[in-house]
């Protein structure tokens, strides 16, 4: 066993919840054969989901899962910068607003009402956002929820220093390295694995079923090309194009001016019509 | 009131009960011996699903409201394909129901074992974390997590990932997994089931706090198995009715203190669901060894004592692992994936049973395949008023104790609900007031 530097010279870590389903700060606790060691070689400072003490900051890390959605959050995203020498957005919720930054394109006093009973009780934001949209972030970690394998790649980086390996490329890539036989040539069955960025493993076509975009937008998608496909290959209507981009990542550009241009030559061809 | 005034009034601040999955607050307030409010408040900040699932193709469902929660999405993918299912008029049967319910048995384990030895026994032993825990119990954290990624490994190889599987759709599955595949599962089941029983025997010996309440228990039962995914809304007072009459028996209501709806028995009170409230009503349909077990370590049911409920993780974990086992020894690889799904207009209700008990969806559909409306009602929301209940007969009990320590036991009694409040809307602030 490796010698372990003495406590006070472990860097330190802190891991923050927003708006989120706790799924992607729990990949940490997912590592079942990692999950000790990494303990040991750094100092979980703040972590609530794990544990009771919390150390004071500055941190040298902090974790960010989850969108901003409320007035409090708004308050305590600043703070966090504040306490953290490193700020990492991880997944999509943190990275593009997640699913439930739907709401951002509609009324949320009417999404209020909807859910609940006396919405004077509530207090929300008009749009869920993006960590980026508050407070400088220095690296994003996406997907819907984060691959474990790269978040102990994230962390190892920072704390030596270097930069995170994490590709940018397609899913398209992961499936020919995996030798996974394309679902939308074999299958008939739209996949957006050709304009989302890689990471998962490519699962889904791994299961015979199309990529949902967990992952958003890789480096230079080509959005238009791939939703025109859908509709002349597959016969898929406007709205539904528009219901796929509007996923995990929906608010996350290019995906999101994508689904609004979509949605407008519908409303403008249903006009015509 | 001024503190210089009353020289008998303390007040704990604690931001943040941690060890739990979210956000929420507790405000004790308490006068000389007497309890005058005990408020267990969910302050995650709302995310609004079952608005934006309005338009939705039914489709999408499962995949959406798997993001509801990240420690049980298999729960929320079983409850809406089901309910999906009844709108459409389909039955899901043969092997792809069981391997439905061995989906499920993974998630139980490993909802379970997370619960139990990660967040809830360090109570039980007096550190802050397991973290903290595994310096002088490293062996048992180590197994811990080894029959927690067992269960996890079920569900990664019937779902493609831990967290937010993709393989489970409406009619069943993408792709069905061959006998070899499964066969690798059954080896780290096998390899992590004499933690699973020696954990329980070890479990027994811890001192639990005394506080019996009178419970509602209310489970799912079906007549020839443990319930997992399909049967009748029992309670231990008699009630027995089919899951589509829920809203006829139970109802949510909005408190100012809590962005998740309170559930309440109507015209009745407080109600408990989760692993204690399910041994209480299916324990007949409990294989003898585990009740033998139980009688050998001690464990009776009824069973009156939330603290308990760590033994009932137990037992379900145990019952969870080797019942995967029969099901992967059973298994023969179906012919298809999913059974023919034919979208028709119609309102379906699906629940089952989470690692936090009864999951109940609702769903109105569209000729378009399209989700008119949707209903949610998760297990921690319908467990917040009895978690209330319980604080306001635990706290005088434990009012003799130092602020500190009587925080931790009150903290102590909300991780017996392994209250996860990132599905009930999350930050657990509490706040302890004497007069």
């Amino acid at each position: 066993m490796s010698a372990k530097p003495p406590p006070q010279t472990r860097p330190k870590l802190a891991v923050y919840k927003f708006s989120s389903c706790d799924g992607c700060q729990l990949q940490l606790l997912e590592l079942e054969d990692e999950l000790l060691e990494l303990a040991g070689e750094i100092e979980i400072a703040y972590f609530l989901e794990a544990r009771r003490q919390v150390l004071p900051g500055p941190y040298d890390v902090g974790l960010v899962e989850g969108s901003i959605s409320t007035p409090a959050e708004e308050k305590l995203i600043r703070q966090a910068r504040k306490d953290c020498k490193v700020l990492v957005a991880i997944g999509a919720c943190a990275t593009s607003g997640g699913i439930q930054a739907l709401r951002n394109w509609a009324d949320v006093g009417e999404f209020t009402a909807c859910v609940y009973a006396h919405p004077e009780y509530i207090s929300t934001l008009d749009v869920a956002s993006p960590v980026a949209g508050y407070v400088y972030v220095d690296f994003e970690l996406r997907g819907c929820p984060v691959n474990k394998h790269q978040l102990v790649e994230v962390l190892s980086a920072l704390l030596i220093g270097r930069r995170p390996q994490i590709p940018t490329y397609s899913v398209c890539l992961e499936c020919k390295r995996e030798g996974t036989p394309c679902v939308m040539v074999s299958r008939k069955t739209p996949c957006l694995g050709p304009i989302t960025q890689a990471g998962c493993g490519a699962i889904c076509p791994k299961f015979h079923r199309g990529c949902y975009g967990c992952f958003g937008p890789m480096e230079t998608p080509n959005i238009t090309s791939l939703c025109g496909y859908f509709e002349e290959q597959f016969g898929m209507s406007k709205p539904e194009v528009v219901r796929l981009l509007r996923g995990f990542n929906g608010y996350l550009e290019p995906f999101k001016t994508a689904s609004d241009d979509y949605e407008q030559s519908h409303e403008s061809s249903n006009a015509r019509h | 009131m001024n503190k210089a005034m009353n020289p008998q009034m303390r007040v704990i601040d604690v931001h943040g009960l941690a060890r739990v999955e979210g956000e929420g607050s507790l405000r004790l307030q308490l006068e000389g011996d007497r309890v005058v409010k005990a408020q267990f408040g969910i302050f995650e900040p709302p995310r609004f699903y079952e608005a934006f699932l309005r338009g939705r193709a039914y489709a999408e469902v499962p995949d959406i409201t798997a993001r509801i929660c990240g420690i049980c999405p298999v729960a929320y993918q079983m409850s809406a394909c089901h309910a999906i299912e009844m709108a459409f008029g389909i039955t899901v049967g043969g092997q792809l129901r069981a391997l439905r319910r061995l989906m499920y048995c993974g998630e139980w384990i490993e909802s379970h074992v997370l619960h139990m030895f990660l967040l809830h026994l360090p109570d039980f032993l007096g550190y802050e974390s397991a973290i903290s825990m595994a310096a002088d119990h490293r062996d048992t954290v180590v197994a811990a997590l080894q029959l927690k990624k067992a269960g996890n490994e079920i569900v990664r190889v019937l779902g493609g990932r831990e967290v937010h599987p993709i393989n489970v759709r409406v009619g069943g599955f993408y792709r069905v997994p061959t006998r070899g595949e499964l066969e690798g599962v059954a080896e780290m089941l096998q390899a992590a089931r004499p933690f699973a029983l020696q954990a329980l025997k070890f479990l027994a010996t811890l001192e639990y706090p005394d506080l019996e309440m009178d419970y509602d228990c209310v489970a799912l039962r079906h007549s020839d198995e443990v319930a997992l995914n399909e049967g009748h809304l029992t309670t231990s007072r008699g009630l027995d009715v089919p899951i589509n009459q829920f809203f006829d028996y139970f109802e949510e209501s909005h408190e100012p203190h809590s962005n998740a709806l309170h559930g309440r028995l109507k015209g009745g009170g407080t109600y408990l669901v989760g692993p204690l409230a399910r041994l209480n009503i299916n324990w007949d349909l409990y294989p003898q060894y585990i009740k033998d077990l139980a009688t050998e370590i001690g464990f009776a049911i009824p069973c009156r004592n939330q603290f308990k409920s760590l033994l009932a993780r137990g037992f379900e974990t145990l019952y969870a692992l080797d019942h995967a086992l029969e099901l992967i020894r059973h298994y023969e690889r179906p012919d298809v994936p999913a059974v023919e799904v034919r979208p028709r207009a119609g309102v379906g209700h699906g629940c089952t049973e989470a690692p936090r008990g009864i999951l109940y969806h609702r769903y109105e559909i569209g000729t378009d395949g399209l989700v008119r409306s949707a209903s949610i009602v998760p297990p921690t929301a319908q467990n917040q008023p009895q978690i209330e209940a319980d604080l306001a007969a635990f706290a005088p009990k434990v009012m003799h104790l130092a602020q500190d320590e009587m925080t931790r036991r009150c903290e102590q009694l909300i991780r017996n609900y392994d209250p996860c409040i990132s599905c009930a809307t999350h930050f657990l602030r509490v706040t302890l007031e004497r007069k």
